[in-house]
């Protein structure tokens, strides 16, 4: 019995998970979003470990001792058992000490903000959250971009990541993980794509009218096509000044793609603390 | 709930008032609310027409009586279910029609549906779900201790009158300006007067404080009577485990309630003010909001649920014709419940960047409250084992939320993991999860406990054929309803979204659709079965009149159906957990007395009403801005508090003779009783007087 229990949950978390290889969330084309992946997989089926059983139970018991049935078990007085509580209360701390451990680690090891491990250069992007579109500033490139963001593959990526309006979440399904976008305040958090390829980007925080439509595209690129996308950009020829910000700043739904030639350097921090008094934001 | 043109500079009289604000050309909303009024004018005609006005007022309105304010509570849950499953019909069906390019973007302006999703929220949970476990713990809460009524009867009939005003005015939004746009939670900056100008997020402030104080003193009052009034011989490890949970419960709401109130009110304070805790600037700060309203936000889940596991462990114990498994593990299973319910609350933000250290704490401290939850789990499964189930509409209820709740509990333990957390944050997983435990734990719970206290409340039981075609089409459309979402989440859909430019996601939107449907098929029912009950009361196959049509083992089976106002002619000593059953054995029960006593009773009182309904026009003014109506309601609040602290005359008392000519009444229709017991005997013979140990 107990071995045919455990043959069906393994045969249903690998249904569970050969349904999922398609899924964003399973399929990731990015270093961390791949364990995480993984991490849910290995939750679930641990899971399903006590709950498949539970279930059964939940049918195989009212049925068995339905009121139609022969009464010899039947035991109105039997309320206590000190086995089965211990099994009740055994079998759930077993499990949580389990997951707890899973918890514990990968929250560490997936932490955003942890530094990717790679022999290549980490390039940084910064990240402005704004009603209802993404701007990305390269400080290095001195460019900006709105709503689409590239970078090379099998590089790490720092994002930091800022608002410049109302509580966003910076989320690349494909990629890994996501973080909060607030304004006043700098979030981090490190991805690094290992697929060549086009990623929906987008808003996974609620922020208002526009926010069905606050996406952006996110390309993993060969090293040379990032140098070329580059080039297109600063081909653009337009400056991201003070005019233009304040344009970008006004409301506005599914937002095109634009492209800044150049910026200033100081132009993250400068909106950061444009928000007095959120000296404490930074980490 | 059309989005209005605000006013820069309110009237003196009107304030920020004003024809534009009433969406008479709204092709959604205008003919709803021309609905709401003829059914509203027609209702007015009826009562009035057969001359009703002075019985409700003095039967009902006024009424202290639990019983009848529960009643109350349980009506006023029903409509705001029907509302609330409108608002999720209507998010279904925008959703189904805005996926992919092929029928264009819905049929609903992000204006109005990121209003629609607010109110569901708001509406299920403040509305719907409050107020039905509120009513059911009403009803039945005082009769399962042995009490007359609750501690402070004219502070339960205020809170009604609080809750009530916060749902009128959640109602009164949606023709007179609009509500919220920003998510149940209205998340600072966006909930701010600088993101949110308009009035929706003032109707939210009213409606949530005014609603929330009332459940407060509800709160106070529920711990005050299950500490105080027990029936003599009732020690704690003997109360009922639906009186502990209610009382865990009522403790986690006394300690969050006032948590949500200084919240809200700080917000209120930015937007009438100009002050800023939660702004963007000046040294706001966003996150300290997302922290309190969580504080009190995960708490108030555990609120919700706690009680219907109560309804769950006494409906289960009953319909298997068996005493409850493990009470001493029930018990403190719940009690190590409430106290982990205020150290999770940050496993909701995450992603908002605490770092792995703070992170793992959370989600461990999550993932532990699991335990207590499995083992209740175990024990509703071990109180069937060995028993004879009989498989009534409630038990029905009860193996659907055994089913549902389990996988619930399973992607919540899932979420707890915050390295998952960071994928799954607010996509579908989430509202799939959370649906997942709030209909599968709490409301199947409720319902298990609706069906099952019904007749005790009414006096009918509930017709079971149509109570089990509402389980399996709320069971069934549960699975189509969030299956597909939780896949979509899997995918890295993102919840609340106005349109869905994935083609991918449209299969999954259509069959969620069907799902909302098989469930609106079973409130229909349900709401229906309602009816006909009531219109069949006299019917002797759905009458109850031996006050104990299930043959239960607790104590608010030992009165009448529905009870006498005062619900004991005399109060038992209780010798056992299962005090009837106790009774039964002992051939104790049903036995007049040698002499009854006279009894203590409070008198109805104007006070609850009209003091409770003055805080509409206060919110009502607040939220336009309608200075003069603020100033007069609080002055006829402290008018009308000072007339009642003046008044003495509260009590009275209900003489012998007439108590014993209730009780010889009902002792005489229970001569008839053996129907019951002739269904049972076979288990009665069973039944063997033994000595238990009692913690």
């Amino acid at each position: 019995m107990k071995k045919k229990l455990f043959q069906s949950t393994l045969i249903l978390s690998l249904v569970f998970i050969l349904s999922g290889c398609k899924l964003a969330l399973f399929d990731s084309s990015g270093v961390t979003g791949k364990e995480i992946g993984d991490t849910i997989l290995l939750t679930m089926g641990l899971m399903l470990i006590v709950v498949i059983p539970t279930l059964i139970l939940s049918v195989w018991v009212p049925y068995k001792y339905h009121e139609s049935k022969a009464e010899d078990d039947y035991d109105p007085e039997w309320e206590h058992s000190t086995k089965i509580e211990f099994f009740a209360w055994g079998i759930p701390v077993l499990i949580i000490v389990v997951l707890a451990t899973i918890a514990y680690l990968t929250s560490y090891s997936l932490d955003p903000r942890k530094e990717l491990v790679s022999d290549k250069e980490p390039i940084t992007i910064q990240v402005v959250a704004m009603d209802w579109k993404w701007l990305f500033l390269f400080p290095e490139e001195k460019i900006a971009t709105v709503n689409e963001v590239a970078f090379p593959v099998d590089r790490p990526v720092e994002f930091l990541i800022t608002s410049q309006s109302t509580m966003n979440s910076f989320f690349i399904p494909k990629l890994g993980g996501q973080i909060y976008a607030m304004a006043g305040m700098e979030n981090r958090m490190n991805i690094m794509g290992n697929e060549i390829g086009e990623y929906r980007g987008i808003s996974a925080n609620y922020s208002g009218f526009g926010f069905a439509g606050m996406r952006f595209t996110a390309k993993v690129t060969s090293e040379e096509d990032f140098q070329n996308w580059i080039a297109d950009v600063k081909a653009s020829g337009r400056v991201l000044t003070d005019e233009e910000y304040d344009r970008l700043i006004e409301k506005s739904r599914d937002h095109e793609v634009e492209y800044f030639s150049s910026i200033d350097p100081l132009q993250f921090k400068n909106i950061i603390e444009s928000f007095v008094g959120a000296q404490n934001g930074s980490y | 709930m059309v989005h209005t043109d605000l006013i820069k500079d309110p009237h003196v009289l009107t304030g920020k008032l004003h024809w534009g604000v009433i969406p008479f050309t709204d092709p959604v909303v205008a003919p709803v609310m021309f609905a709401a009024i003829f059914i509203g004018i027609a209702l007015v005609l009826f009562v009035t027409y057969k001359k009703l006005w002075g019985y409700l007022w003095s039967e009902w309105f006024t009424s202290v009586d639990h019983k009848k304010i529960g009643i109350m509570y349980c009506i006023a849950a029903l409509v705001m279910l029907v509302r609330g499953f409108s608002d999720a019909i209507l998010m279904r069906t925008h959703q189904a029609l805005s996926t992919s390019d092929s029928f264009g973007a819905g049929y609903l302006p992000p204006e109005h549906y990121d209003q629609i999703f607010t109110a569901h929220g708001v509406i299920m949970i403040f509305f719907v779900a409050t107020p039905l476990m509120i009513g059911i713990m009403n009803v039945v809460m005082p009769l399962q201790i042995g009490a007359r009524d609750v501690a402070f009867p004219f502070l339960n009939s205020l809170s009604f009158y609080l809750f009530l005003v916060g749902a009128l005015l959640v109602n009164i939004s949606l023709f007179v300006g609009e509500f919220a746009a920003v998510g149940w939670l209205a998340y600072t900056p966006l909930s701010g007067i600088e993101y949110s100008p308009g009035v929706g997020v003032d109707y939210w402030i009213w409606a949530l404080q005014i609603s929330g104080i009332g459940t407060t003193l509800t709160a106070v009052n529920f711990i005050a009577t299950i500490l105080k009034m027990r029936a003599p011989g009732m020690t704690l490890m003997k109360m009922p485990v639906f009186t502990w949970t209610t009382f865990c419960a009522n403790v986690i709401a006394l300690i969050i309630f006032p948590i949500l109130t200084i919240a809200i009110l700080q917000l209120t304070l930015d937007r009438y003010l100009d002050f800023n805790f939660f702004t963007n600037d000046d040294g706001g700060n966003q996150m300290m909001w997302v922290n309190l309203v969580w504080a009190w936000g995960h708490p108030e889940v555990y609120f919700l649920v706690l009680p219907a596991f109560g309804m769950i462990s006494e409906v289960t114990a009953t319909f298997s014709r068996k005493k409850l498994f493990g009470y001493v593990s029930l018990v403190w299973a719940t009690v190590v419940i409430m106290i982990l319910s205020f150290l999770v609350w940050l496993h909701h933000f995450f992603t908002m960047g605490s770092g792995a250290s703070v992170n793992a704490f959370f989600g461990i401290m999550t993932m532990i409250i699991g335990i207590p939850t499995g083992v209740k789990l175990y024990n509703w499964i071990f109180t069937m084992y060995k028993g004879r189930v009989e498989l009534t509409a409630s038990m029905w209820w009860v193996i659907a939320m055994l089913i549902t709740f389990t996988i619930g509990g399973m992607t919540g333990v899932m979420l707890s993991i915050p390295a998952n957390d960071f994928v799954l944050h607010n996509s579908m997983f989430v509202p799939a999860h959370f649906h997942n435990v709030i209909i599968g734990g709490a409301v199947y719970g409720y319902f298990a406990g609706f069906t099952y206290w019904f007749p005790k409340a009414t006096g009918a039981k509930l017709n079971e054929t149509l109570g089990k075609w509402s389980v399996a089409l709320w069971f069934f459309g549960y699975f189509f309803a969030w299956v597909p979402l939780y896949y979509t989440g899997f995918d890295g859909m993102t919840r609340r979204l106005q349109y869905i430019d994935n083609p991918d996601w449209q299969l999954s939107m259509y069959v969620a659709l069907i799902g909302v449907a098989l469930i609106a098929a079973g409130v229909a029912i349900q709401v229906f079965n309602i009816g006909w009950t009531l219109y069949k009361r006299n019917d002797p196959e759905y009458r109850d009149e031996t006050g104990d049509p299930w043959d239960a083992h607790t104590l608010e089976w030992y009165t009448t159906s529905p009870p006498q106002f005062y619900n004991f002619g005399q109060v038992p000593v209780i010798n056992d957990r299962d005090p009837l059953l106790d009774m039964k054995q002992k051939d104790a029960a049903y036995k007049r007395p040698e002499k009854y006593e006279r009894i203590h009773m409070p008198k109805n009182t104007w006070a609850g009403p009209v003091l409770g309904l003055l805080t509409l026009p206060m919110g009502f003014g607040f939220i336009w801005h309608i200075w003069w109506m603020v100033i007069v309601s609080i002055t006829a609040i402290f008018a009308c508090w000072m007339k009642l602290s003046f008044e003495r005359d509260k009590d009275y008392y209900v003489e012998v003779p007439e108590v014993e000519d209730l009780e010889d009444k009902f002792l005489k229709s229970n001569e008839n009783r053996s129907y019951y017991f002739e269904k049972n005997a076979k288990y009665y013979k069973k039944w063997k007087p033994t000595k238990r140990t009692d913690g």
